[in-house]
């Protein structure tokens, strides 16, 4: 995750408290977004960012994700989102980001 | 003179050069912001730096200058190299850094750049013997050796063999950062690179360089000073240094879009008669080399960001042979037409062909934005051009163009693995361009759509992103 989004990121946990900031990433991978995810719940494994040790445990979802889902209505759904859907691997995307979430 | 249907624009021929730079990756700018900051990160970078062999076998950068079609390609890992690549290629060359530190030197108008003395004899004489010398601005680099006053001290130095110095860039104006010694270097580097693929492209459809009326640069360097910072003019600065003494240019600026733009305003310049003959010129960008080297020596690679691109094409009146430009083809990027990837790829590559009639299968080729895995994916970037081709076969499924079943082979079929480097307006559809004319000739493709897309929002003037295509069409005469 670039060193921006995570100052941002913990601007906004501190300003606002852990319990009342969730993190949505858009990433196009698993890989990606797995460490997006430990980033931002365990700290940034590469230790070149603001999170760098930060245990922060932010929830954390992938748009993709049924549970974010859920909450978007059908038609913004689709505009924004639809095919990517089928062209990303949401599942192993939801994967990579639950095991983080769940820690 | 007759204007309309009858004169159609063909492009005649496109070069692509790499210039591999491995001594100049600590100018990039993220390594410029990273390896002050520490010396352990400076030593890894620099034990890493490639060799010219290891960068010439390199496959992407052979398919870059036109060795191997992309989808020729063998399976990765392509650092392993390949067998007898070789310097020179069927549309262009990958330049040494002693070379290229002296065709820097030799671009440069006002005694910016001052070589270390036995560096400047050396690479005179080794570019004395290129095939293109004759069409390089080398008497300049001779008649700065011979004038070379005492070495200055300052400015910022330049090196090759990871460390070696070669020389120094000073500063255009004491006080002006638009003219400090890193912004003049980066916009050297895409004026040399320019330069290069231009004289390249002259050489390859042999063409009187007095026959050129216009030349467009797509560039993304922007050439100015502090009261006009992206001021511009860096077609007609190339089209000086490549000795076009009658023509004129400018510039098309859209991030990394703006090849597509720059070729479509060629053509139709062709096609309504105001000029005979306009050449489109792509610089590379000096500040992404090395940007995600962090990744790279994660991941136990070289740096892979160590060479600066360029590219040159030339569009003219309809010669009966050449690929035509289709202009009724070009697909726009609405204001309103939202963001979203798939939004984008609609209004790009769906809605063109839909308009004219045909089917998505009807274009053999599609070529998107070509980065190359190997440098997106270590920085979690991940497969760039495998995400657009999907993306583009999910849509041909979504509107009924193809099958589900039949995405994968629509995607191993009309698309192709990404081989340019991070320079996003080479990797943007531009780089196809030489194996595009290859396959509209030669081969057997009737139709090649392009498609350019770029990111408006890194400017902070706008949320949006925008985007071109435009086909390209075998001729029969």
């Amino acid at each position: 995750m670039d060193l921006q989004s995570q100052a941002e990121i913990k601007r906004l946990a501190e300003e606002h408290g852990s319990d009342r900031v969730v993190v949505l990433l858009g990433a196009p991978d698993p890989e990606s977004a797995g460490i997006a995810a430990e980033t931002v719940v365990v700290g940034d494994p590469t230790y070149a960012g603001p999170l760098a040790e930060a245990q922060l445990g932010l929830p954390v979802f992938h748009v993709l994700e049924d549970e974010v889902r859920s909450v978007i209505p059908l038609d913004v759904w689709d505009e924004q989102i639809g095919v990517m859907a089928d062209v990303l691997e949401a599942v192993a995307i939801g994967q990579a980001v639950r095991e983080f979430r769940e820690r | 003179m007759m204007v309309g249907p009858e004169r159609s624009s063909v492009v005649t021929g496109c070069s692509a050069v790499l210039a591999h730079t491995p001594g100049l990756v600590r100018h990039g700018s993220k390594p410029s912001r990273e390896l002050p900051r520490d010396p352990g990160i400076e030593r890894a970078v620099l034990d890493n730096l490639r060799t010219f062999e290891a960068a010439v076998a390199y496959v992407p950068h052979q398919t870059f200058i036109g060795g191997l079609h992309p989808r020729d390609m063998p399976q990765r890992p392509w650092t392993e190299g390949m067998a007898g690549a070789q310097r020179f290629a069927g549309a262009g060359e990958i330049m040494p850094e002693d070379e290229f530190m002296g065709l820097l030197a030799a671009c440069d108008e006002f005694e910016l750049v001052q070589l270390e003395e036995e560096m400047a004899a050396d690479t005179l004489a080794r570019l004395a013997s290129h095939p293109l010398a004759k069409r390089l601005p080398l008497d300049r680099l001779e008649s700065m050796r011979e004038q070379a006053g005492a070495p200055r001290d300052g400015g910022l130095t330049l090196h090759v063999d990871r460390d070696r110095l070669a020389g120094r860039i000073f500063a255009g104006h004491e006080s002006d950062e638009s003219l400090s010694a890193a912004v003049l270097l980066e916009n050297l580097a895409c004026k040399a690179t320019g330069v290069l693929a231009l004289a390249r492209l002259l050489h390859d459809c042999d063409v009187d360089p007095n026959s050129i009326d216009y030349v467009l640069s797509c560039a993304e360097e922007a050439v100015g000073d502090r009261y006009q910072r992206g001021g511009g003019n860096m077609g007609k600065t190339i089209a000086a240094a490549a000795g076009l003494g009658n023509a004129s240019g400018a510039d098309v600026k859209n991030f990394c879009a703006a090849p597509i733009p720059a070729l479509v305003i060629a053509a139709a310049l062709v096609r309504s008669g105001v000029f005979n003959r306009v050449a489109v010129v792509a610089g590379g960008s000096l500040p992404k080399l090395g940007m995600k080297f962090q990744g790279h020596l994660r991941k136990g690679l070289p740096v892979l960001e160590d060479v600066i691109g360029g590219m040159a094409l030339l569009v003219q009146a309809d010669d009966g042979y050449s690929p035509r430009v289709v202009l009724d083809s070009v697909g726009r990027h609405p204001v309103k037409a939202g963001a979203s990837n798939p939004q984008i790829m609609t209004a790009l590559a769906v809605e063109p062909i839909e308009r004219l009639g045909l089917h998505m299968t009807d274009v053999d080729d599609y070529a998107t934005e070509l980065h190359n895995p190997d440098i997106t994916e270590p920085q979690g970037s991940g497969n760039v051009p495998d995400r657009n081709y999907r993306t583009i076969a999910a849509l041909a499924v979504a509107n009924g163009h193809i099958e589900r079943d039949e995405m994968t082979s629509f995607v191993s079929e009309r698309g192709m693995p990404g081989f340019a480097p991070t320079q996003g307006h080479l990797a943007s559809a531009l780089c196809y361009v030489p194996h595009a004319l290859q396959r509209l000739t030669e081969g057997d493709a009737t139709r090649v759509q392009l498609i350019a897309k770029g990111s408006l929002f890194l400017g902070r003037m706008s949320q949006l992103s925008d985007g071109m295509s435009v086909m390209l069409e075998r001729n029969d005469g």
